[in-house]
């Protein structure tokens, strides 16, 4: 175990920027977490502190229930566009599997079950470079999945594909979930946040204005910022005109 | 994968087996000889050299460049007999310890060679200072090597004798090559210049153009070849024993004679003079 | 024009007569151009990886070192390797002047910065692309370089018949270090300035055809097994 994970205080800036701003949460085991927000909200930034591949300017980003093994380890990443290694299909996922110190026997087996569960078998030997955009993100949840991480981060996995890759992908999605990992995910699209999500977080500007269950935010979002983005009003919101009467926010409240 | 990463390591193997293959063969003798373009070019070589092969089993290695650059290769230790035609460098050599003691092995001549319509009007002439000074005063195109060799050391003494001084007229009628007396004579038979070369290689030379010999005789034109032992004192891994092989038989009976046999289009080229 | 015939039908003799001695100066050609550039290729590889992943004090300078090498004069090269190799020189106990091994040495420091350098750019370019990925699946750079190498392999290979180019075409470095030493040391280019010094332009266009013939296969070759690799592997 390596959740609980919180983020401490965390800004981010590149060239005195700030891109994420005094950043504080808990991620506990269990629910699917949505990330919602505009672009340039900071969600991707969010996936990349938490699974460490960029560094807080300030603050921490804590594995909890690490205890000295690297919580790496235990996380894995899909990419929006997923990078295909120029070899076979199997070879991309045995490939994720060796870099974790697997013994080549076990390899064997934990690929096949990962592509069995993608619907990839077929495609095996075939070079991944040259499959569908949509394959792709198949093969890149395989490789994600053969590695059975505690936590998987998907950032907008499914933006470039069609409704049937889609669909397929999010099941997969579930499957992982059900298997017992902790999914955490970006999306723009808020059908697809309200089926697989538990629980949302609501980024707007580098900051995280909202965590709320899914069920909550997508009834009765509690932020004035969160409320227009749902109605498809953010772009052009602006706090203190006419849509503050209908939806008055709470801070003006209190 | 697995399969092109054996095809590779078969691959690899096999260059490191060329490579084995390419090395100088251990149980092979040879001695390294340094020497100049003129006597390689001319086809010296490959008619003397098996001649001493066959009889002692000892195989030459000739480096063939201008008398300056094998005479530094000597000094450095990189050639175990020197055997060039430059008789003040080759002296040089031996006084200042790098060469145990010259002998001479033959001579052959310089020409001067010219285009066919001869604008300085030297054809026939007998002293080649002389013509020299003819080129000199008509500003004529002359190529020279400008590389330091035995030729070119040999050409700059002519001129001096002359009394001309062609360093002057550098770039303009007089054109220094630096290169080898092929290269300088492919230059020359381009732009219809004059040019002193030695006999073999011109007979042997297959680019001739419009060139054709039009000074030869002179008593100064004679070509001296000598050759030297590099001391073992300065270079102790000289293979003296072969080395020694080599210069007694080029300076013996059968050396001179087959020096002597060796004909360019029916020509003696070279003529022995060891011992005289 | 007629040069350019007798030299088309120089080129033709010298191949359909299949004369002993060219076969030994074009084994020797091949023999030396492919050790050096493997020596090379194993050199460059990771070298151009290191200078495309990390960054380290002093890097720019030896990026703009490593490409200004590319264009190293071969005689440069070979004069530098002399005075390395000769009996006076500091490496002259081996006894390695005028031998293929020395010839071997002055073209694998001509071609090792061309590959060190075409790598680096490759590599870079694919890291640009690669490295969340391998990030996230637990490969720094340190460990990605086998996968980056792998994944760059048909960039690659270009590099590396660019730097077999160079090896097989130069003549300056093997001519000073190796001698041209008949039936030792003499290769392709050195037998073509030979054949210039006796005047011989036809016998030496000739040459130059083989050469250029050998130089075609060798590309060809390449070629062939990268599109084979490529259909199976995409």
């Amino acid at each position: 175990m390596i959740l609980p994970l919180t983020i401490q205080d965390v800004s981010f800036e590149i060239g005195g920027i700030r891109l994420i701003k005094d950043l504080n949460c808990t991620l506990e085991a269990g629910p699917r977490t949505m990330i919602l927000g505009a672009n340039g909200a900071g969600k991707s930034l969010f996936l990349r502190l938490c699974h460490g591949l960029i560094r807080p300017t300030t603050g921490r980003v804590l594995w909890q229930g690490a205890k000295g093994r690297d919580p790496a380890d235990a996380q894995a990443m899909v990419f929006q566009r997923p990078v295909m290694l120029r070899r076979s299909v199997a070879a991309n996922v045995d490939y994720a599997l060796k870099l974790r110190g697997m013994a080549a026997a076990e390899r064997r087996a934990a690929v096949e079950d990962a592509l069995g569960h993608t619907g990839l078998r077929r495609l095996a030997d075939n070079p991944a470079r040259v499959l569908s955009v949509g394959e792709q993100q198949k093969l890149a949840l395989a490789r994600a999945w053969a590695l059975q991480p505690e936590v998987l981060f998907l950032d907008e996995p499914t933006a470039s594909l069609d409704p049937a890759a889609t669909h397929a992908v999010e099941q997969i999605i579930n499957a992982i979930d059900a298997a017992g990992t902790r999914i955490v995910m970006t999306t723009h699209d808020l059908g697809q946040a309200r089926r697989l999500g538990d629980e949302v977080m609501f980024l707007n500007r580098g900051r995280l204005l909202e965590k709320a269950l899914a069920e909550r935010f997508f009834s009765e979002p509690e932020n004035d910022l969160a409320q227009a983005f749902l109605k498809g009003e953010l772009l052009w919101w602006q706090r203190g005109r006419d849509n503050l009467k209908r939806n008055p926010p709470k801070q003006r409240r209190q | 994968m697995k399969r092109l990463m054996t095809e590779m390591a078969m691959v690899l193997g096999a260059l490191v087996y060329a490579a084995h293959g390419a090395g100088p063969a251990a149980a092979e003798t040879f001695i390294t000889v340094a020497s100049t373009t003129s006597t390689q070019n001319s086809g010296l070589y490959d008619y003397i050299l098996p001649r001493f092969t066959t009889k002692t089993g000892i195989t030459v290695r000739v480096i063939a460049v201008g008398t300056g650059q094998a005479v530094r290769l000597a000094r450095n230790g990189d050639a175990d007999v020197l055997f060039v035609h430059h008789k003040a460098s080759e002296e040089k050599f031996v006084a200042d310890g790098f060469g145990i003691r010259r002998f001479d092995v033959m001579v052959n001549d310089f020409v001067l060679l010219g285009p066919e319509s001869d604008p300085a009007v030297v054809g026939g002439e007998e002293d080649i200072a002389e013509a020299l000074s003819k080129i000199a005063g008509a500003k004529a195109a002359f190529a020279s090597r400008g590389d330091d060799s035995g030729t070119h050391k040999k050409e700059l003494f002519l001129w001096k004798a002359s009394g001309a001084d062609p360093k002057a007229a550098s770039g303009s009628w007089y054109r220094e090559t630096g290169a080898g007396m092929g290269a300088t004579l492919n230059t020359a038979s381009a732009m219809n210049a004059y040019v002193l070369t030695d006999r073999a290689t011109w007979l042997k030379f297959s680019n001739k153009g419009a060139l054709k010999i039009l000074v030869e005789g002179d008593k100064r034109l004679f070509n001296h070849y000598g050759i030297i032992l590099v001391n073992p004192k300065r270079h102790p891994h000289v293979k003296v024993k072969e080395a020694q092989a080599f210069i007694d038989w080029v300076l013996g009976a059968e050396g001179q004679a087959a020096i002597g046999a060796y004909r360019i289009e029916g020509r003696q080229a070279f003529f022995p003079n060891a011992g005289r | 024009m007629t040069d350019f015939s007798d030299a088309f039908g120089a080129a033709l003799g010298l191949v359909l007569g299949f004369d002993a001695d060219l076969a030994e100066i074009v084994g020797l050609s091949l023999r030396v151009s492919f050790l050096a550039v493997a020596i090379a290729t194993a050199v460059g590889l990771p070298v151009g990886a290191a200078i495309a992943l990390y960054r380290f004090p002093g890097r720019a300078a030896l990026l703009v070192a490593m490409n200004a090498l590319m264009g190293l004069p071969p005689v440069v090269v070979g004069l530098i390797v002399y005075l390395t190799l000769s009996r006076a020189g500091p490496l002259g106990v081996f006894g390695l002047l005028f031998t293929p091994a020395a010839m071997i040495f002055a073209q694998m420091l001509l071609v090792t910065p061309i590959i060190a350098a075409l790598t680096r750019q490759v590599i870079e370019d694919l890291w640009v692309e690669y490295e969340e990925q391998l990030r996230s699946l637990g490969a720094g750079p340190g460990r990605a370089v086998p996968a980056l190498l792998w994944d760059g392999r048909y960039s690659l290979l270009t590099a590396v018949l660019a730097g077999f180019g160079r090896a097989s075409a130069e003549v300056g470095a093997v001519m000073i270090v190796g001698g041209n030493i008949d039936h030792v040391t003499r290769v392709m280019t050195t037998a073509i300035a030979l054949e210039v010094s006796k005047g011989d332009l036809a016998l030496a266009l000739g040459l130059g055809i083989v050469l250029m013939a050998l130089s075609l296969g060798v590309n060809g070759a390449a070629f062939a097994l990268k599109e084979a690799a490529e259909r199976r592997l995409g």
